[in-house]
């Protein structure tokens, strides 16, 4: 398929670098990114992907917007208050770029729906923009058993870090961080604040990654975790290896099958 | 002797087992956090065991999640 006289001035400016060109703005229009998540990191990730011309976006959220999602989560706006979070992203994306196909999975993840939904689109590289730790480390157990490249990432307050999964080439969530930790013993944002753009640095960093692998350039955030610490304005590039004793990844696996994390029962209500 | 935390120098009067150290140079949550010394992962069990030296670069990794997360959805 060649680019419409539209997509030629759309994308221009991508068609100009020598790493992306016609061919590669091509690869990107016929790249398939899920998103998992629709809100801090989200929200970047997705509107930066729609506009690079992406050419299916998946949306995954069970949630509606809240009052309090609207200070970072720039995807929604205030008049889209109480609407799905998937809607809401939908609409977005489709207000950015007409030639984004956005599908949307208003639901959970969980053991039992997460293969469908990335292989409902065999989808090519998948967004971790969750906000809790179940999620994450159901995202990456499926990934590396589905063998698809991943990008995760947190923030908190003033710091967020990402580091980028490529099966059988990286080391993997798991080899870093073994075991999830008990329910209140990580603060979470709603506890301990973030500043709003620490999802729009961190998630734009995740849209990066995404762009470059699906254009196969550069050097991807395999094999280090990247931290950014906004109040000192530093970034680390800490350099991680695979981790022989992994759950998932190593080298006597014991996880073979995607099972539905609970964290251990904690203290804190609302 | 000077030993790199995250990147940055700190000055210890001894040589410190990895718990030692996790007071000594304030890690938060050092319950949770995942410890590499010169690049290799600390299984937590030998945090009593594996000692530090002049010149080792320490990195503790924090969890990270974030946004709105409620325990109870």
């Amino acid at each position: 398929m060649k680019l419409t006289n539209e997509q030629l001035e759309r994308y221009s400016r991508h068609i100009i670098l020598e790493q992306v060109g016609g061919k590669g703005q091509k690869k990107i229009l016929d790249s398939k990114v899920l998103i998992i998540g629709t809100g801090g990191l989200g929200s970047p990730a997705t509107m930066y992907l729609a506009a690079a011309g992406v050419g299916t976006i998946g949306l995954v959220d069970y949630d509606i917007v809240d009052l309090s999602n609207l200070q970072r989560q720039i995807i929604h706006q205030t008049s889209d208050l109480n609407k799905p979070k998937i809607e809401s992203g939908k609409e977005t994306i489709n207000a950015i770029n007409p030639d984004v196909t956005v599908k949307t999975y208003n639901e959970l993840v969980n053991s039992k729906n997460i293969a469908d939904i990335i292989k409902d689109a065999d989808y090519d590289f998948i967004i971790d923009g969750t906000d809790n730790f179940p999620a994450k480390f159901l995202i990456n157990d499926a990934c590396v058993l589905l063998k698809k490249p991943f990008s995760h990432a947190g923030i908190i307050r003033f710091q967020g870090q990402t580091m980028t999964y490529v099966p059988d080439k990286s080391p993997c969530y798991r080899c870093v961080f073994s075991e999830m930790p008990p329910k209140d013993a990580v603060p979470t944002c709603r506890q301990a604040g973030v500043l709003g753009v620490m999802g729009g640095v961190i998630g734009t960093l995740q849209a990066t990654e995404a762009l470059k692998y699906i254009l196969g350039v550069g050097e991807l955030l395999t094999g280090f975790l990247l931290t950014y610490d906004a109040l000192s304005m530093n970034f680390r590039k800490i350099k991680i290896k695979r981790n022989s004793k992994c759950a998932i990844c190593g080298e006597n696996p014991k996880i073979t099958e995607l099972v539905d994390y609970e964290q251990p029962a904690c203290s804190f209500r609302k | 002797m000077i030993i790199i935390v995250n990147g940055e120098n700190l000055d210890i009067e001894k040589s410190l087992n990895i718990n030692e150290l996790l007071i000594v140079a304030k890690a938060e949550q050092p319950e949770y956090v995942t410890v590499q010394k010169n690049g290799e992962f600390i299984q937590r069990d030998d945090f009593d065991k594996i000692f530090v030296e002049e010149g080792d670069e320490i990195e503790f990794l924090y969890f990270m999640g974030g946004g709105n997360y409620e325990v109870d959805k």
